[in-house]
C-alpha cells in the first residue's frame, strides 16, 4: 500500500466498504451507462442490506449513481437531489446464494436500453465491478476499460485490437468470455489512456460486434 | 515496506534519515519523484485539518451516542485534566472528529475511518502544545503512514480481519512514532515506541453495537490516544522493547488470525451482546426503513 493509501481516503464516513465504497460502485455504475441515470433499481445484498441505514449505503450509492465522489460532502443529504436531477430509484434487498457480503445489484433503465451491474465493497474504500448483463467480469475500475458484446466468432479480437493499435491505445489488461461456441461473447479491454468516441462508434462498425459497447473512462485524476 | 530492518537497513546503506528514506523508498515503489509524496501527504494534512474544522462548526448527531467531545471541551476549559495537557486534548479532537465520521462528515480515513479520529488528535494537539516548525507535522505524518505500511504489510489494518488492534491499535502505534519523530527526530524510538503501544492493545477486539462506527469506537478513538502519548515518552525515555517491533507485529497478525469471528466486526460478541448493546440495536432496526425484496 502506498503511503496515502494508508492514511486516506478522504471521504464522507463513517465506513470505508460501506459508504465510500458504495458511493464508488454507484459512480462506477453512472460512468458505464455515460449519461444521466433516470430511473435505476438497487438490490442490497449481504451486509449492505442489513445494515445500510445505519451506514448511509443507500445516500452513498445515490450520490455515487449521482456522479459524485467518496469525498463529496453532498452524499449526506443525497436523496434531497435525487428531485432536481430527475432519478427514481427504489431499494430492494435479495439474497444470492455465494454473492459477495457486500455486494449490491444496479438496474439502470432507460425507454431504450437496460443495463444490470453487480459490483461488490471489498475494504477500505475498494471495489470489484463482478458482473455486467449477465457476464462475470472482474474489474476494479483503476483504469479506463471498455466493455464490447459481440458474437463468437473467428477473426472479432484481431480486428478490434487492430482498431485500437491504429488509435496508438495500448492495451493493459484484456479477457474473453462468451456464453457458448458461437453465441453471445464479451470482451473487457482495461488500457492505459482515454478512448475518443469516435473510436468506439468505429469499434461498433465491426463485423460480428453489437452495438451494445460500455466504456468506462478514467476517474477524475486521484493522487497516488 | 515489509519491517523496520528493511528501513534500518536503507537508512544506513544511503546515509538517509528516517523521514528521507521512507519518502525515497516511496519514491522508487510509485516510480513518482519525491515532489509529488511531500504535495501529496501534505494534502492528506491539509484535508486532516479541514475535517477537524468541519466537525466544529456544527452539532453533530450520530445515531446512538451524542457529540461526547463538546463535553471534553468545557471540562477542560475549567479543570487542569488528570492526563495532562497534550493527552486530553487529543483525546478531545479524537472524540471530534470520530463523532463527525459517525455523522458522515468528510474524514481522512487514518488508516481506517473506524480510527480516524487518533491520528489528528495526536498532530494537532501536539502542535498546539509544543515547540515546532512548520514541516514537523507533515514528517510525523509521513512517519505514521510508513508504520502503517508495515503493518498492512505484516498484519492488517482490517477489523474485519485484526479485530480493533488492527484498527485504532494501529492508529495509535502510528501517532506513537510521529510523536517520538517529531519530538526528537531519532529513528530507533520511534520503532520502540510502535513495539510498546502495539503490545499494550494487543488482542483489542472490534466489537461494534448494531455494526455501527459508533459505540464503543468514537470513545476508543478518544481514550487510545493515551497509549500512543505514554509510548512515545517510554521510548524516548531509553527504554527498549524486549521483542523487536517486526515481532510484536507477526504477534499482533497471529493474535488477529485467532480472533473468534464474533470479534471481528461482525457486531456479534463483546459489548455489542450486552443487554443493553443488543437492545440499542434492535431500536435502530425498528426504525430504519424497511427494504422489500422483488
Amino acid at each position: 500500500m502506498s503511503l496515502t493509501e494508508i492514511i486516506g481516503p478522504v471521504m464522507v464516513g463513517p465506513s470505508s466498504s460501506h459508504t465510500a465504497g458504495a458511493a464508488k460502485l454507484g459512480n462506477i455504475a453512472r460512468r458505464l451507462w455515460g449519461k444521466e441515470i433516470k430511473e435505476v433499481e438497487i438490490y442490497l445484498r449481504g451486509s449492505f442490506a442489513d445494515t445500510y441505514w445505519g451506514h448511509g449505503t443507500d445516500r452513498a450509492l445515490i450520490g455515487g449513481l449521482l456522479g459524485w465522489h467518496p469525498d463529496d460532502i453532498r452524499i449526506r443529504n443525497a436523496f434531497s437531489f435525487t428531485n432536481k436531477s430527475e432519478m427514481m430509484y427504489r431499494f430492494y434487498y435479495e439474497s444470492i446464494d455465494g454473492a459477495h457480503p457486500n455486494s449490491v445489484r444496479f438496474v439502470i433503465k432507460s425507454k431504450l436500453s437496460t443495463m444490470e451491474i453487480v459490483g461488490a465493497s471489498t475494504g477500505g474504500g475498494a471495489i470489484l465491478i463482478q458482473e455486467i448483463d449477465g457476464f462475470n467480469v472482474d474489474i476494479d475500475g483503476e483504469l479506463p476499460t471498455l466493455i464490447i458484446f459481440h458474437k463468437d466468432k473467428p477473426g472479432v479480437v484481431s480486428s478490434i485490437t487492430t482498431e485500437l493499435f491504429r488509435m496508438k491505445l495500448n492495451i493493459a489488461e484484456m479477457n474473453l468470455k462468451r456464453k457458448a461456441r458461437g453465441q453471445d461473447a464479451m470482451m473487457v479491454i482495461e488500457m492505459d489512456s482515454k478512448i475518443e468516441t469516435k473510436t468506439i462508434e468505429n469499434l461498433k462498425d465491426i463485423e460480428h460486434v453489437y452495438n451494445k459497447i460500455y466504456f468506462l473512462p478514467p476517474s477524475r485524476e486521484e493522487t497516488i | 515496506m515489509r519491517s523496520f530492518n528493511e528501513i534500518s537497513d536503507y537508512m544506513e546503506k544511503n546515509g538517509l534519515d528516517l523521514v528521507d528514506s521512507i519518502i525515497s523508498m516511496e519514491t522508487v515503489k510509485l516510480d513518482c519523484t519525491k515532489e509529488e509524496v511531500i504535495r501529496n501527504m501534505n494534502n492528506r494534512l491539509s484535508d486532516m485539518k479541514r475535517s477537524i474544522r468541519e466537525a466544529a462548526v456544527n452539532e453533530w448527531t450520530p445515531k446512538i451516542v451524542p457529540n461526547d467531545s463538546l463535553k471534553m471541551k468545557k471540562y477542560l476549559k475549567k479543570k487542569d485534566s488528570l492526563s495532562g495537557q497534550i493527552i486530553s486534548k487529543s483525546s478531545e479532537i479524537a472524540l471530534l472528529v470520530s463523532t463527525f465520521n459517525a455523522s458522515m462528515g468528510r474524514i481522512v480515513a487514518a488508516p481506517t475511518a473506524g480510527s480516524c479520529g487518533i491520528l489528528p488528535g495526536i498532530l494537532f494537539s501536539w502542535e498546539e502544545h509544543r515547540q515546532h516548525k512548520k514541516e514537523d507535522l507533515l514528517e510525523g505524518l509521513i512517519i505514521a503512514a510508513a508504520v502503517g505500511q508495515i503493518i498492512a504489510e505484516r498484519a492488517t489494518l482490517a477489523g474485519s480481519e485484526g479485530g480493533c488492534q488492527a484498527e485504532c491499535g494501529a492508529a495509535a502505534a502510528m501517532g506513537a512514532a510521529a510523536l517520538v519523530w517529531m519530538e526528537c527526530k531519532k529513528a530507533e524510538p520511534c520503532f520502540q515506541a510502535v513495539a510498546i503501544c502495539l503490545k499494550s492493545i494487543m488482542g483489542l477486539v472490534c466489537d461494534p453495537v448494531a455494526g455501527l462506527v459508533e459505540v464503543p469506537c468514537i470513545k476508543r478513538n478518544g481514550s487510545l490516544v493515551s497509549i500512543a502519548v505514554l509510548s512515545a515518552d517510554m521510548a524516548m525515555s531509553g527504554i527498549q522493547s524486549t521483542i523487536p517491533p517486526d515481532e510484536v507485529i507477526d504477534a499482533m497478525s497471529m493474535v488477529g488470525k485467532a480472533m473468534h469471528p464474533s470479534l471481528k466486526e461482525t457486531g456479534r460478541g463483546g459489548v455489542a451482546v450486552t443487554k443493553t448493546g443488543v437492545n440499542i440495536a434492535k431500536n435502530l432496526l425498528k426504525n430504519a426503513p424497511h427494504l422489500e425484496s422483488k
